[in-house]
């Protein structure tokens, strides 16, 4: 139980990171943050006390995956929400090369040409 | 392996020839062990993203090490963005040839015995072109985010500046 | 059709690649490419409409293991929309983005935000919508920011990191649900959460969606990204952005939840309909005072979705007699059709005086009907079919929906959507002025109206317009009506399960 809640308390840690910070490249880490407690708590989603990796390896019985097995369906979508996240955090980190290269400033409250 | 002693030799690109060294050893390790994951993916813990991946961090210590001349000679941008279309090419087509089997991505192929290296039907060459995709897009993000963004350089400078009017 | 189902993820997709691939050799292909993809699949789109009902399983995986693709009356009227559209932006981009750079990739990222709708409204597992959510909103992403100038990336970033928060709050819903249910297909969900029952965790994940795809769908609270991301973009990707992605991603995920997944229920009903009136209301406001044209268009935008929650939310009430819902629920998604229809008319029309006049400043044009005839007669159809005036198709279903609420007894918020449409009209009035009539200035005496390849795609919108308002009894009745049983009929959408 205590795990959960410390993936929850690593992802308020993420949007306070988001919300507060004015520095995009925190910003940006503060999105990482979320995500990866998201993440953590897919993988505990599945975790089962005693559990062994689902995988069927030489001189195994299946029913012994059955019996201990954990689930691998969440770490399967946790492999598949990682390679998302590298997609949109490489997008996010090139948008912020191209708006330092255009304001001269990382600091979010001097980007603010649009605004009303 | 002149090219590489000259390469080693060189002072000026990369960094000193202890790193260069070590990495020239390391470089066949790397790649051999991507290639073992993104091959063995439908057996063991591993598949087409690690390995791509794998591969891809073989090609940025290179970068690393040697300084871009190096590693563009032997994998260039423009080399990287085919091998990423064609390799999502290759990945779709798998899925369109499950169509002769009544759906699409329907593994059309035999499974093969357990355990063995040719088994599981499309999925290792699901995992070949993940891979290859992989691969070659991680490399390509690299690539994109240092040595051709023309502005990175152009940062540094900015930031140094910025700095020393402090 | 059937059998080859899937084409409507895997045609974008690929041809987004080939595009990328034949581009490097020959520049010139890649208008033909992306017709090629569109055309085809705005032909196989229509061809749906005639489908009954089906699902699909992707690989032969029998359901609740594998992903399932399912086919309903809903599915079919989104995919009309957001192929159609699709088409007629992209015919229009052909010339339009002549004016920027590297053409060849924009069309690779429009092919993919395509794939990405398409696999949205077309996908019956909780995972695979989260997916292709993504694939559509990076894709996205990277298109707001596509003209590299100041404001477009900042405009994408923020909408980046909103997005971001969103995607993040649905991973969290599903990843809540699965930990209860065990299982991640729609229709098993559909079983499995009544036997479940109502509980704190469940209350939880309906927060979430409804945070999530309402920040997509840019209801108000979560609004702040929309009136930036959309000026900012490339006018055909305006239109994509207000006439399909905002309907594609947000509403069409939250009805398809709501309705067949959790079933009705009183409080997502009350907060979706508060929701609704408070966009509408905010949205309106915002907009009579803005002088940029497209800026405007995006505050009515949010506005004009506060319409479509309501209706949804009247729908899912489960305390009104069922007729009443039904008609609610109708009058909402007969109205994001229409709304597909106009806005993205509406949008173009903007992007068709800016690519001659190089201004979006509308008190800066005028008298521009004597110039540019075409343009502007459409964009008066289309503000006219916006602001509710009969013939024309926004008229029929705002009468719809404030009709149910009347009846229904919430006659503030049936008050509030009569006021709405009435703002919404002086501020299309006030537009028409500004923009198409009155005087010419001296700089614009001189220019022509835009080329054929704009022309077409926005006179065709605007025939739509008149036409679904005409024909309204005929035709899009049964089209509507498809989408609103499938919405209300739980126990079909169970059925796809055991097909």
């Amino acid at each position: 139980m205590i795990l959960y809640f410390l993936a929850l308390v690593l992802f308020v840690m993420g949007l306070y990171c988001l919300v507060a910070k004015k520095n995009i490249i925190k910003k940006i880490i503060g999105i990482v943050i979320t995500e990866y407690s998201i993440n953590l708590f897919l993988v505990l989603v599945g975790w089962r006390k005693g559990g062994i990796a689902p995988i069927l390896l030489k001189g195994m019985q299946k029913s012994e995956i059955v019996e201990k097995g954990v689930d691998p369906l969440p770490q399967a979508l946790v492999l598949t929400s990682i390679v998302i996240g590298l997609g949109v955090l490489a997008l996010m980190v090139s948008i912020c090369l191209r708006l330092y290269e255009k304001y001269k400033t990382f600091d979010m409250s001097e980007i603010n040409r649009l605004r009303g | 392996m002149d090219k590489m002693e000259k390469y080693i030799r060189d002072g000026k690109s990369g960094m000193t020839p202890i790193v260069k060294t070590v990495v020239r050893f390391v470089m066949g390790i790397i790649f051999i062990f991507g290639a073992y994951v993104v091959l063995y993916g439908h057996l063991t813990p591993g598949g087409g993203f690690a390995g791509g991946v794998i591969l891809a961090c073989g090609f940025i210590i290179l970068t690393l090490a040697f300084g871009k001349g190096l590693a563009l000679s032997k994998f260039s941008d423009k080399w990287a963005s085919i091998i990423d279309n064609s390799a999502a090419l290759i990945f779709l087509t798998i899925g369109f040839i499950g169509f002769s089997g009544g759906y699409f991505f329907m593994n059309i192929l035999g499974k093969g015995k357990e355990f063995a290296l040719f088994s599981a039907g499309t999925i290792p060459l699901c995992n070949i072109a993940i891979g290859l995709k992989v691969t070659a897009s991680v490399f390509a993000v690299f690539l994109t985010l240092s040595i051709f963004g023309r502005f990175v350089s152009k940062l540094v400078d900015d930031y140094e500046d910025d700095t020393e009017k402090e | 059709m059937q059998a080859y189902f899937p084409l409507f993820t895997a045609i974008p997709l690929a041809m987004a690649f080939i595009n990328l691939l034949v581009t490097k050799v020959n520049k010139k292909v890649t208008d033909f490419l992306a017709f090629l993809a569109m055309a085809s699949l705005a032909s196989m789109a229509v061809m749906m409409l005639f489908e009954s009902p089906f699902s699909y399983q992707v690989g032969g995986w029998a359901p609740p293991i594998g992903i399932l693709l399912v086919s309903d009356g809903l599915s079919s009227v989104m995919l009309v929309i957001i192929n159609v559209i699709g088409l007629l932006s992209m015919i229009y981009s052909t010339k339009y983005m002549t004016t920027y750079t590297a053409k060849p990739k924009f069309y690779t990222l429009f092919l993919l935000m395509i794939a990405g709708m398409n696999g949205v409204v077309i996908t019956g597992d909780m995972f695979n919508l989260y997916v292709f959510l993504e694939i559509a909103s990076i894709a996205s992403y990277a298109l707001v920011g596509f003209g590299c100038e100041k404001d477009e990336l900042e405009a994408s970033f923020k909408y980046l990191i909103l997005g971001g928060v969103a995607s993040t709050a649905v991973l969290f819903g599903i990843a809540f649900l699965y930990s209860m249910t065990g299982t991640l297909n729609m229709p098993d969900l559909a079983v499995k959460i009544p036997e479940i029952g109502h509980n704190h965790a469940m209350g939880f994940v309906m927060a979430l969606f409804i945070m999530g795809f309402g920040l997509k769908a840019s209801s108000v609270p979560f609004h702040a990204w929309l009136p930036d991301a959309h000026p900012s973009a490339p006018a055909p990707i305006s239109a994509m952005l207000s006439g399909v992605l905002i309907k594609a991603l947000g509403i069409y995920a939250i009805a398809r939840i709501m309705f067949n997944i959790f079933g009705s229920d009183t409080m997502v009903s009350s907060i979706l309909m508060f929701l609704g009136a408070l966009s509408m209301l905010v949205g309106v406001f915002l907009a009579v005072g803005q002088h940029d044209f497209k800026r405007m268009l995006a505050y009515h935008s949010i506005s004009q979705m506060g319409y479509v929650m309501m209706g949804l939310g009247l729908g899912l009430n489960p305390n009104v007699p069922p007729a009443l819902a039904a008609l609610a629920l109708f009058g909402g998604l007969f109205h994001m059709v229409n709304h597909a229809v106009f806005k993205s008319c509406l949008f173009l029309c903007a992007g068709a005086f800016e690519y001659r006049t190089g201004t979006k400043d509308k008190t800066e044009m005028g008298g521009l009907i004597r110039r540019m005839p075409f343009t502007s007669a459409t964009c008066s159809i289309a503000s006219l079919s916006i602001s509710g005036v009969p013939p024309f198709n926004g008229f029929w279903s705002k009468l719809i929906i404030i009709v149910a609420f009347m009846k229904a007894g919430y006659t503030v918020y049936g008050i509030l959507a009569i006021l709405v449409a009435f703002m919404t009209m002086i501020s299309f009035i006030r537009l028409q002025m500004n923009v198409i009539f009155g005087k010419l200035p001296e700089k614009f005496a001189k220019i022509k109206e835009v080329p054929f390849a704009m022309v077409l795609p926005l006179v065709i919108l605007a025939t739509l317009c008149l036409a679904i308002g005409v024909f309204y009894p005929l035709v899009d009745q049964n089209l509507i009506e498809a989408a609103k049983d499938a919405l209300l009929d739980k126990a079909q959408y169970i059925s796809f399960l055991g097909r």
